[in-house]
């Protein structure tokens, strides 16, 4: 393993926002850089060496993309992330059975792509059911095995969510599916590579893949496609027939390359790097919780990916918060703009009360986190909790014993 | 978000946080916002003998706009009348910390504030009155 202790510049701040996107392994951009160079090739250029360099390189990531999830390489096709893969999966199987079937289930906590892509599905006339979640983020699988019909052309539930690190039962959702005769599609592009997959023992049929979340390139991703039994799609995008026809267009080649190359190393430090970011994990959750009282965990922390954290400092609203802790890079639960007063639809659907979900942080840690820079981002967010709670009026009247529920609050 | 320097200066160096007696008869205090929303906003003022703001105080919970704008209107109202405090408008202060749009709801909160401490204050003067007429 290369010795990286760091990626960013020392003027940077600290970088604990590993769910909205992780830096390029500079493994991975040396193994990119011929392909952007002198190995230029077009993939699918038959009558040259450029070509068929290309074509290897392309290739030899595909396999490795494969082998991360227990797929064969020609399961696997290329997208230009999990956006597309996601939109491609759901709309190509609702759109290609949809003489036979008009039913899609999902959850309520999924990402805004697959919503949205729900959302356009029941304009061109199919029904949806929006699975609840349980308080601990994860999917009952009574109500899910309830929700499934004969009806229903494909599952589409994540494999670990965005905003709260929760890892779903996906062996058992696979079950479910494959006795009632759906597809089961999974949105793993915060799993890939964080926690073990096998689309076999799984049961997956489609699997959406991010690049960019697995210390690969942007605009790459991936959605495997299972051959046997064979799942069918309708091409989303059309052209030279590429990708078994499931998405033409000239193949990004480095991209390709860097999106194999991120899943190798991934695979191969999965176990060790699973167990150090536990650690920093706990480290910075017990730091934490010996200087500060009222900070509550959302989601389950027991089935959940070790690199996040989503807590919320009851009674500081998340948005000063984040202003405070300038050398801290993190992510708020809530977005106060006129447009918005709305905290996460995620917490809110967790249960989590609206004005905990305002003072909700998301904090993620990934390969380049040091010890340091836990401990660095611990006294920050102590020093910043303490003095908003300071001249937060909801603290004085919770330390005052008044419940804050018993006042009668102007609507807004 | 970028934002004035101004506000970042009331944000890091908030003036006059702290809390004043809410029962003392020269104290008005205005609670407003909801924690349901993000922001919620408790002023208070002190009014002297003279009928002049002696002191102002403020808690914020919410977003570091919210918070400025507090802080800068307990800065505004100290040596006002309560007559001339009411004429503090949203838009002066929106405009005074270059509040981006999004956040003019922070502003118009803060005047809010202003107002319902000095509705408090007033309520308690002539309760005040009210018994001391009757006391006579
Ligand atoms: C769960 C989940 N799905 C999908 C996406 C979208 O991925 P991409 O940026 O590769 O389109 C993201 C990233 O924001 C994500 O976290």
């Amino acid at each position: 393993m290369t010795a990286i202790t760091q990626i960013r510049r020392n003027d940077q701040p600290i970088y604990l926002d590993y769910q909205a996107t992780t830096p390029l392994d500079p493994r991975v951009l040396e193994a990119m850089m011929p392909y952007f160079t002198y190995k230029f090739g077009n993939a699918h250029s038959r009558s040259h060496s450029y070509g068929w360099e290309a074509e290897e390189g392309v290739e030899k990531a595909r396999a490795q993309v494969a082998k991360l999830i227990g797929a064969d390489e020609k399961e696997v096709i290329y997208t230009s992330g999990a956006t597309e893969s996601n939109n491609l999966a759901i709309k190509g199987v609702a759109d290609f059975y949809k003489d036979r079937r008009n039913h899609v289930v999902t959850t309520v906590t999924e990402h805004k792509c697959v919503l949205d892509t729900c959302r356009h599905l029941e304009q061109e006339g199919f029904t949806v059911t929006y699975l609840p979640v349980q308080q601990n983020g994860l999917v009952d699988l009574d109500v899910l095995r309830a929700a499934v019909t004969d009806k229903t052309v494909v599952v589409s539930i994540m494999a670990v969510n965005n905003e709260i690190g929760v890892i779903q039962p996906l062996a058992e959702i696979g079950k479910i599916c494959r006795e009632k005769g759906a597809f089961f599609h999974t949105d793993a592009a915060q799993a890939a590579g964080k926690i073990p997959l096998d689309v076999e023992a799984m049961n997956i049929d489609l699997m959406s893949i991010s690049g960019h979340k697995i210390y690969g390139p942007k605009g790459i991703g991936a959605l495997y496609v299972r051959r046997k039994p064979r799942v069918r799609l309708a091409a989303m995008i059309h052209g030279g027939g590429q990708e078994r026809g499931f998405r033409s267009g000239t193949l990004p080649t480095p991209l390709c390359v860097g999106l194999g190359e991120a899943a190798e190393i991934c695979m191969k430090e999965m176990d060790a790097e699973a167990v150090r970011l536990t650690k920093l994990r706990d480290r910075m959750l017990k730091g934490l919780n010996a200087k500060l009282p009222e900070i509550y965990v959302n989601g389950d922390l027991e089935h959940r990916i070790p690199g996040n954290l989503n807590i919320s400092f009851a009674h500081v609203e998340g948005e000063s918060l984040m202003m405070g802790i300038k050398n801290l890079s993190v992510s708020s639960g809530s977005a106060c703009t006129s447009a918005s007063l709305e905290p996460s639809y995620v917490l809110r659907a967790l249960g989590v009360e609206e004005e905990m979900a305002h003072t909700s942080l998301r904090i993620g840690l990934g390969r380049f986190t040091t010890e340091h820079e836990v401990d660095t981002a611990v006294d920050e967010l102590v020093h910043h909790v303490t003095k908003l709670r300071e001249m937060s009026p909801l603290w004085e009247m919770s330390q005052e014993g008044i419940d804050i529920k018993s006042i009668e609050w102007a609507a807004h | 978000m970028t934002y004035s320097a101004k506000l970042i200066d009331h944000y890091e160096n908030p003036r006059n946080i702290g809390s004043l007696d809410k029962s003392a008869e020269d104290v008005g205090t205005g609670l407003v916002g909801a924690p349901a929303c993000g922001d919620v906003m408790k002023l208070q003022i002190k009014v002297g003998a003279d009928g002049l703001i002696e002191d102002a105080k403020f808690k914020t919970f919410g977003c570091g706009s919210a918070i400025a704008s507090s802080s800068l209107v307990t800065e505004w109202v100290k040596g006002k009348t309560i007559d001339e405090a009411e004429t503090i408008k949203n838009t002066d202060i929106a405009r005074h910390l270059a509040l981006p749009p999004v956040k003019i709801h922070c502003s118009v909160l803060a005047e809010d504030a202003i107002k319902a401490a000095i509705a408090d204050y007033r309520a308690k003067a002539s309760k005040k009155d009210e018994s001391r007429e009757a006391a006579e």
